[in-house]
């Protein structure tokens, strides 16, 4: 890249031959090459990386899939290296599809939860917040999505345990007839938080919440002032104003926060191993069918529920134009 | 959006609320480290004590874990500093073939949860019939280490001046001084909060080692050990005060590195 504007500086002649470039050793003469040939340059920078996600990455991915389609011979407990679709049959299980069911209502569940908790503070935020408070929001947010999670997922142990905080404070305020009326509820509830379904969505709302905030937060700071304006001059009152423009342009937000917090619950497996009723989730038959079953073409199989039900839900997150506020 | 009025008073707690929910629960790891009730998580703690920080010093089944999660943190952030610097400047250098497609391949690994990145590496080493090792771990933990380093470094060379490139070649620089001299002392602060932050986020994670361990424990998985089967609960409170730590002063530094551009050290996580 040395020598084009001298080149192009030159008079009429001169343009025509071929530009001088400097050669005072080989970084020199390698420069020229990468000058006349930028594609090689390009791909001599993409192709260490390239190599090392396809390999690593798809290679794994694949064989994910290939071991989804083998099965494991119920006498030596060896994997088959067969194709067979008995093992995507076995996921049919009324079994396992409750399995399968319970994990999706949670998620569903749990991006409801985010969203409702999450929406003040992303509003609060794009609309109010300004200066240093803009930036306090800013970190308040991000130093939760990036702190470790386990060391999240371990505080809530010590919330919900049955000596713990929150049993001190129900008790303390007297509204521990609240607490065993809602525990007593029935599917939600159990003998305490930290046993509960109610229990597990609480950790999992806690630990996502910063995956929808942001996102949500994104999408708002795009609406115009002058639309809200404009809405209170047509004489609309606050309330008309909020659900009539900011909510429904809030919704691509909402829907790229639900991307993370959905898929990331389909895959948890640590957080209803910690909190929650012994009920098992997709991620918990995963680790277990490859851990102590040694049943990994099972594992896989499980494990690939998860990407086809996010597929679906992207696709359907695409038509609703959810990518554009990522 | 942007406004002058008031915000509702509601709205205003609310937002306050849900800041707080976010936050409370990490104050209480580090008040359950001091208490002198080591088999419950009784609140309020009958009495406080320092002792547990010297007992954690002195449990010998501490240290290997520790040592073994920054091994793989450092080597980790190495090659997706190399990797992800690598891929950035061939992606925000030109337009080109299949462009689009490898951006989506090296965001994917931290876009699908972490459980099919464990599972996939999981069925492939099994496949292979490669043992478990140092390796193992280090393989998914740069994987998903690529992303990190890539997004600072691409935000920043889209921010540089195609000018200052120019420039330098105009006064007689080759393509590897231009590198030496200009690109990298502009793109050096984007790559030590990228590699920061990708060493915050190897030190812990859980999710992908559980799968690409075997019987070695880095420092979270002994964590969730002790999470599931406890013993000296204080102890556990300690470590997690040390992982804490671990990672929350790199993404502090990583933001104030990257504030002000369009770019955001976290927003890739």
């Amino acid at each position: 890249m040395t020598a084009a504007p001298t080149a192009a500086a030159a008079p009429a002649p001169a343009a025509r031959a071929p530009a001088v470039l400097p050669d005072r050793g080989p970084g020199d003469r390698l420069s020229r090459t990468f000058w006349r040939r930028p594609g090689l340059l390009t791909a001599l920078l993409i192709a260490p990386p390239l190599l090392w996600l396809g390999v690593v990455y798809l290679g794994s991915l694949a064989a994910l899939l290939a071991q989804s389609f083998f099965s494991i011979d119920p006498f030596s407990g060896l994997t088959v290296r067969e194709f067979t679709l008995a093992t995507y049959a076995e996921l049919l299980k009324p079994a396992n599809l409750d399995i399968i069911l319970r994990t999706v209502t949670m998620a569903a569940a749990v991006t409801a939860g985010c969203a409702l908790i999450g929406f003040p503070v992303a509003y609060f935020a794009a609309r109010y917040a300004r200066g240093r408070w803009k930036a306090l929001f800013y970190l308040g947010i991000l130093l939760p999505l990036w702190s470790s999670y386990l060391v999240k997922v371990y505080a809530w142990k010590l919330i919900l345990a049955k000596e713990g905080i929150v049993s001190w404070a129900v008790e303390g305020i007297g509204a521990s007839a609240i607490l065993n009326a809602v525990l007593a509820l029935p599917v939600i509830g159990g003998n305490s938080l930290s046993t509960s379904y109610l229990g597990t969505w609480i950790v999992f709302v806690y630990v996502w919440l910063p995956y929808m905030i942001l996102p949500m937060q994104a999408a708002l700071e795009r609406v115009p002032v002058s639309l809200l304006e404009a809405s209170a001059d047509l004489g609309a009152t606050r309330w008309q104003t909020f659900r009539t423009v900011v909510l429904p342009l809030a919704m691509p937000g909402v829907a790229a926060g639900s991307i993370f917090t959905f898929s990331l619950t389909l895959g948890d497996y640590i957080i209803p191993q910690i909190v929650g009723t012994s009920a098992r989730f997709i991620g918990l038959m995963v680790y277990q069918l490859q851990g102590t079953a040694g049943n990994i073409p099972l594992a896989a199989a499980f494990a690939v529920v998860p990407i086809v039900i996010m597929l679906v839900y992207l696709w359907l997150a695409k038509r609703r134009g959810a990518f554009d506020a990522l | 959006m942007r406004s002058d009025a008031r915000p509702p008073l509601a709205l205003t707690l609310a937002a306050a609320a849900g800041l707080l929910f976010l936050h409370l629960p990490i104050v209480l790891i580090f008040l359950y480290a001091f208490t002198i009730e080591e088999r419950t998580y009784q609140f309020p703690p009958p009495g406080y004590t320092l002792q547990w920080f010297a007992v954690t010093w002195n449990r010998p089944d501490v240290w290997p874990p520790l040592y073994l999660s920054l091994r793989v943190a450092a080597v980790a952030t190495a090659l997706a500093l190399v990797l992800g610097t690598l891929a950035a400047g061939a992606m925000a250098r030109t337009r080109f073939f299949g462009r689009e497609q490898i951006s989506l391949l090296i965001i994917l690994p931290i876009a699908l949860p972490g459980i099919i990145t464990g599972m996939s590496l999981r069925s492939a080493y099994a496949m292979m019939e490669i043992p478990f090792s140092t390796l193992t771990i280090v393989l998914g933990h740069a994987t998903f280490c690529i992303v990190i380093v890539y997004n600072n470094a691409v935000a920043r060379l889209r921010r540089l001046s195609g000018n200052l490139v120019e420039a330098s070649a105009d006064l007689g620089a080759n393509g590897f001084q231009t590198f030496r001299h200009v690109i990298l002392p502009n793109l050096g602060s984007a790559l030590l909060a990228g590699g920061m932050l990708a060493f915050a986020l190897s030190f812990d994670e859980v999710i992908v080692t559980t799968f690409t361990a075997g019987q070695q424990s880095t420092l979270p998985i002994w964590m969730l050990n002790e999470l599931v089967r406890p013993r000296q609960r204080p102890v556990t409170n300690v470590v997690a005060i040390v992982v804490f730590a671990t990672t929350f002063f790199p993404i502090l530094l990583a933001y104030y590195l990257t504030r002000g551009g369009s770019e955001t050290a976290g927003s890739g996580k």
